[in-house]
């Protein structure tokens, strides 16, 4: 298969390799230093790195100027754009911004909602939802048209993601969800955080089925647990988080000193079997403020060096 | 038993303290009273299973309202006993007279208003148009 | 219905409070059925402000009063020999309400006694929940009946997203998730065929983003 973008990331999976990405969230001021650095971090050993859009509802640099800011370092960014503070306008204005620093990932996302975060008091905007988002861009990439019908003079070039929760409820629409992102034009998916191994695998297999993994990439996604705290905290605080107790236990069972450590273990384990589901296009690590950790998990997961495109 | 209570205390007698409505406790306060309390059943054993709680609400609601307008929410008051409690009838009397004595007068009387005409503007239309 | 808060009754004295002549302006509609702005409201609220003055020493008039509807012209116009007396309204009917009196009475100011909050329904007696935000083409065929619109936090035409967790919203545990109310329905439908249907983008120049909306119905206008 042939890419249609310059995208690395989609060439890496269009060549067949298990693709490798990872997350930085951009700083809360205008020093770009700080994103810069946990990408430095990273870059050898990912294919490309998403920077999150205001996660979380807190207000942060914009994810285009990091995303730009890491072009210009050479590395490959993936636009996180959540459809929460933009209309269609700002949407389609963003996407060509994006494109014109020759960004060519986005990640379409509905976002959380504002009351989680720093401005609770906020209007949302919602105009499109992720769906909704994914259409407009691969509307705006492949007609080369805007929304309102004109063309597009250079229009963008994009591979295009959204993120799927196997774990959110209700579970039976799980699949459907899938299958309905990928009528609207998704490319690769990026899971939510995977603990529950058996149910994620559960749910390749009946996306396999609806012949749904012939059309879309799907990046496990995997988080390494610090402590028994944040195991905890998952499983209860994080809407959309399955964190089975055996997880919880088996971190817990730990010395504290040594949870680190073993949640690292854990990671690296989960990739090692995930790594063998039929399916599994790659893996997206976010290591939560623990960015420097990625290299090792990544070549604890065999998944290094990473192989080289032409 | 014929138990002595206060004076000061004027009974209005409802089928239910369910009867009573927030306006009957808000009126009273415009007219002078110093103190207002109901004396229900006990909870629980309502003849109209209800009524004495959705009293209680009412007392809880005037409380909030009198203490946002500065008349004072511990100038009400709701109580329960049983129909053959008459010694805690007459406590009742005495602990709200004894709060009352505490309190002074219904601070309306004190700011002179009240005595001119109470419930100024109470004449004034209802229910017009 | 319309549903509507009740203001603090701190925030009204706060406007009443230079004033000796005051109307408190009830609705028999919306804001009767919602018990916050029918003839028992008004007469509370006109209590407590009258408590208020008395007990400021302040001599003040206050007047109660219900119109049939606030809404409505010709009630709104009927009720001139009542209002003209006084130097300000309380109107304790909802936004539209207010603001009709306001328009027809251009000499005495009129302020909200309520907060107007949404159109819903209730769900039994002192508990209503919002269903429409009147966003001017309605959905609700394609919805399996819920609307997403006015019930999903984040408006999402394609749900749920991924906060929905055991059927409730991410943004609170006592908050359905709209979209599982949906899929649940069109399941017991037997039309689960139907979520897979895309939702296209919204034309929302019939909401309010369109601008302020108007009605004509030809038929009666004249």
């Amino acid at each position: 298969m042939s890419a249609t973008t310059p995208s690395k990331l989609e060439k890496m999976l269009k060549a067949g390799h298990q693709a490798v990405t990872s997350e930085c969230g951009p700083p809360r001021g205008s020093d770009a230093e700080a994103i810069k650095e946990k990408a430095r971090m990273i870059k050898d050993h990912v294919d490309a790195i998403n920077i999150t859009d205001n996660q979380t509802s807190v207000t942060r640099l914009c994810s285009l100027a990091a995303c730009i800011h890491l072009k210009l370092a050479g590395l490959d960014p993936i636009l996180q754009m959540v459809t929460r503070d933009r209309n269609r306008i700002a949407i389609q204005s963003d996407i060509l911004g994006a494109a014109s620093f020759d960004i060519h990932n986005i990640l379409c996302l509905s976002g959380d909602h504002q009351s989680f975060g720093d401005c609770a008091a906020g209007q949302n905007v919602h105009d499109l939802d992720s769906m909704q988002l994914i259409q407009t861009v691969r509307h705006m990439r492949d007609e080369g048209k805007f929304l309102g019908g004109e063309d597009i003079k250079r229009p963008p070039s994009m591979f295009v993601g959204a993120a799927a929760n196997p774990f959110a409820d209700p579970y039976e629409i799980r699949v459907p969800r899938l299958a309905k992102k990928v009528a609207a034009g998704v490319e690769f998916i990026q899971t939510q955080c995977i603990f529950n191994l058996d149910k994620f695998e559960r749910w390749m297999g009946e996306a396999r089925d609806r012949g749904l993994l012939e059309k879309v990439y799907i990046l496990a996604g995997l988080t390494p647990l610090k402590s028994a705290g944040m195991a905890k905290y998952m499983k209860n605080r994080v809407p959309g988080m399955d964190v089975p107790d055996e997880v919880v236990a088996r971190i817990a069972g730990v010395p504290k000193e040594k949870q680190a450590e073993e949640g690292i273990k854990m990671c690296i384990e989960a990739i090692q079997r995930l790594k063998e589901v039929p399916g599994v296009a790659g893996f997206h690590v976010m290591a939560i403020e623990w960015e420097e950790k990625v290299p090792e998990i990544v070549e604890g997961g065999g998944l290094y060096p990473r192989p080289k495109l032409d | 038993m014929r138990l002595n209570y206060p004076v000061h205390v004027r009974i209005i007698r409802v089928p239910c303290t369910g009867k009573v409505d927030i306006l009957h406790i808000l009126r009273a306060f415009e007219k002078g009273a110093d103190g207002v309390y109901l004396v229900g059943c006990m909870e629980g054993s309502c003849f109209y299973e209800q009524g004495n709680f959705k009293a209680r609400k009412r007392v809880e609601y005037a409380q909030r309202l009198l203490e946002q307008v500065g008349t004072g929410g511990e100038r009400v008051q709701m109580f329960n006993l049983t129909s053959g409690e008459a010694p805690k009838f007459a406590q009742f009397a005495r602990e709200m007279t004894e709060r009352i004595k505490t309190l002074g007068p219904n601070p309306a009387k004190l700011a002179g208003a009240a005595s001119k005409g109470p419930a100024a503007g109470q004449a004034a239309e209802r229910g017009a148009a | 219905m319309i549903v509507a808060n009740g203001k603090p009754l701190e925030e009204i004295i706060g406007v009443v409070k230079g004033h000796r002549k005051i109307l408190v302006a009830g609705c028999n509609e919306c804001v009767t059925v919602c018990e916050v702005g029918g003839t028992k409201e008004v007469g509370i609220l006109a209590s407590a402000l009258r408590l208020h003055f008395l007990n400021q020493g302040v001599e003040a008039q206050v007047g109660e009063t219900t119109l049939q509807r606030q809404c409505d012209r010709e009630y709104v116009v009927g009720a001139r020999v009542t209002v003209e007396p006084y130097e300000i309204v309380v109107s304790v009917a909802c936004g539209v309400g207010c603001q009709f009196m306001a328009e027809e009475y251009n000499k005495v100011p009129v302020v909200p006694g309520v907060d107007t909050s949404f159109m819903g329904g209730a769900l039994e007696r002192g508990v209503w929940s919002e269903r429409c935000q009147g966003c001017g083409t309605c959905l609700l065929a394609k919805t399996a009946g819920i609307c997403p619109v006015s019930r999903c936090a984040k408006r999402v035409l394609n749900g749920p997203c991924g906060g929905s967790t055991k059927g409730k919203c991410e943004i609170s545990k006592d908050v359905d998730c709209a979209w599982q109310l949906i899929v649940d329905r069109l399941s017991s439908l037997g039309r689960m065929e139907d979520y897979e249907v895309l939702t296209p983008i919204k034309d929302w120049s019939t909401d309010r983003a369109g601008g302020p909306r108007m009605r004509i119905k030809e038929e009666v206008a004249s």
